[in-house]
């Protein structure tokens, strides 16, 4: 074979692969959304499961998984921009700087399930929250800093310097620096991570497991310290636990889990585009 | 990166008599709590490694290490040997990493060398797309779709070790690609120019040149998946039939269910009293996770201080 002729088999190859890799992601979405739209109406969304939850609809796990969300990022946003601004604007290239990169590293790496058991150690028995929307929330937020702490980081270090210098040299301090010019400049980056951060925490079931998730509750929870359903651990529930469970209320709420995730997934690249073209450097 | 100073124009310290001194108590409040959030990362590591050993060091003590090590994982009967799980962890994850590196690595190289910028446009973010797929939901599909299709294909059951890795295979794929194509960004165009100017095929260029050029942040970037898909918990519950066997040498040995550290932590957790030997060794288990994913963290971490300290020196 001549070398034109392995060039064009080697690009043939690649692009194949390449092919076989995208293709499936098309397919399962259109699975999902194919089989799982006839579930979806009205009642499916807004009414609480009845019959074994073989009939009714999903609120309460739906319901559950935004308010898990949102207390996911009362938890993880003031420590996770907090520690990122630290790392951009103060920190120095010192051992402890490296202890807590490596630190973060880490917690990106460390398996969900095992923050699932750091949560139940902590929160639900040594604090005693039990399983609650609390101990939940806080587990899913320990578990969601890395990413906000490195993409905010990102975000702020992206601020050019003369940002920075000009105010400097107008006498503002260095907080005020950070404050009045640099943080507004990063802030569409480091809006467009907290909302991945926040995608990849609502679809989480195994920090739930043990911390926040009941199996069925009658009855919404009315205070943060009681237990709730959530759409990724409902789904595993109703597809693995509970025999001859409707295929299409299977689907359905894959899809309608899909769609809240993708949804946040669509916002923040949404928020990163809009803003950089905005962006005035 | 600390606050900007170059060598002809260093940024003056605020004067301090123009300060209002409750201005001074604020930048050193807001400092000490910058530093604060920054130093907690590293406390809750201490504090998640801390509280695993607390409820899960007793395992190691009060069941006998020979059949802790032991192939036998039976708690009703307080048989506690975690080597089958450990083998099945192996086994789906070396399989999955075996799927996931080429396909990975060769997206990464159509993405990053061949394909032009409007497919570049669309492809980076079905990516994204796939990376936000949460695992329940393709634990959903390989339970409802590809377990189905295996047993058609002759497996006793759809359930087995090699579904499990197809779907970790699927799932770690965008940790990889994302990885490598910095990777591969990350080369000097010049190393292109050089090798095609003197007659290099594109292909050559990039198997003698952009590949070994690149090679740490490929090497990373399969630590990181292999990190990922062995913390995966539970998709790999749906799909790998969760029996704690150690299934024998063999060339069917795929396409037997097996059962993983972590499936075995989810699957059991919520059945065992608060302290008892079941729940201490399920801490345990959690420890040996633990080390397993901050070793290859830890490993990888250190290619990622080199690599990001060359591109800031880029910028």
């Amino acid at each position: 074979m001549s070398r034109q002729q392995v060039q064009k088999l080697a690009v043939g190859i690649i692009t194949g692969v390449a092919v076989l890799v995208v293709v499936p992601i098309v397919l399962v979405i259109l699975m999902i959304v194919v089989m799982g739209i006839g579930a979806i109406n009205w009642e499916f969304l807004t009414a609480m499961p009845t019959d074994g939850m073989k009939v009714g609809g999903i609120m309460p796990a739906i319901l559950g998984t935004i308010i898990l969300t949102l207390g996911t990022a009362l938890v993880c946003m003031p420590v996770a921009i907090g520690a990122a601004i630290y790392l951009a604007e103060y920190a120095r290239d010192n051992r402890l700087t490296r202890w807590v990169r490596l630190a973060i590293v880490n917690l990106a790496g460390i398996p969900s399930v095992v923050y699932g058991l750091f949560g139940l150690g902590v929160f639900v028995l040594f604090l005693g929250f039990g399983t609650s929307i609390l101990a939940g929330s806080l587990t899913l937020g320990i578990m969601t800093l890395p990413v906000i702490i490195s993409t905010s980081e990102e975000a702020i270090v992206a601020v050019p310097n003369r940002f920075r210098v000009v105010s400097l040299s107008l006498g503002a301090t260095r907080w005020q620096t950070i404050w009045h010019q640099v943080l507004p400049q990063a802030l569409p980056g480091i809006i467009t991570g907290v909302i991945l951060g926040l995608s990849r925490a609502a679809g989480e079931t195994a920090p739930l497991l043990f911390t926040a998730a009941a199996f069925y509750l009658p009855e919404l929870p009315r205070t943060i310290l009681e237990p709730t359903m959530a759409l990724p651990y409902h789904l595993y529930v109703i597809s693995t636990q509970v025999p001859d469970m409707p295929l299409s209320i299977q689907y359905g709420t894959a899809l309608v889990l899909l769609l809240f995730v993708l949804s946040l997934t669509l916002a923040a690249t949404l928020v990163r585009t809009r803003m950089r073209r905005r962006r005035e450097w | 990166m600390t606050i900007p100073q170059t060598d002809s124009n260093p940024a003056p310290p605020p004067p301090p008599v123009d300060q209002p001194p409750q201005r001074r108590w604020g930048e050193f409040v807001i400092e000490r709590l910058v530093l604060i959030a920054g130093v907690s990362t590293i406390l809750i590591v201490g504090l998640i490694f801390f509280f695993l050993v607390r409820e899960g060091l007793p395992a190691f003590l009060d069941v006998p290490l020979r059949q802790l090590f032991g192939d036998r994982w039976y708690p009703i009967e307080g048989l506690y040997g975690i080597w089958p799980l450990i083998v099945g962890s192996i086994l789906v994850t070396v399989v999955a990493i075996i799927i996931a590196v080429p396909f990975g690595l060769i997206t990464a190289i159509y993405l990053g060398e061949i394909a032009p910028q409007w497919q570049r446009e669309i492809l980076k973010p079905l990516i994204e797309v796939l990376a936000g797929i949460p695992s329940i939901v393709l634990g959903f599909l390989g339970w409802v779709a590809l377990a189905p299709i295996i047993q058609q294909l002759g497996a006793p059951t759809g359930l087995t070790a090699f579904t499990g890795s197809l779907i970790l295979a699927y799932m770690s794929l965008p940790t990889i690609i994302s990885i490598s194509e910095d990777a591969l960004y990350a080369v000097p165009k010049e190393y292109r120019d050089g090798a095609l100017a003197i007659g290099a095929t594109q292909w050559q260029t990039i198997w003698r040149v952009v590949l070994p050029a690149a090679s740490s942040g490929l090497v990373m970037a399969v630590m990181l998946g292999i990190g990922r898909a062995i913390g995966e918990t539970m998709a790999v519950m749906m799909v790998t039939g969760n029996a704690a066997n150690i299934p024998e040498l063999s060339p069917t040995m795929l396409f037997e269910p097996v059962r993983t550290l972590t499936a075995t932590i989810a699957a059991e957790m919520g059945e065992v009293a608060q302290g008892s030997l079941h729940y201490t060794v399920l801490f345990g288990i959690g420890i040996v996770l633990f080390l397993i994913t901050f070793t290859v963290n830890s490993l990888a971490g250190r290619l990622v201080g080199t690599q990001t300290r060359r591109k800031r020196g880029q910028l």
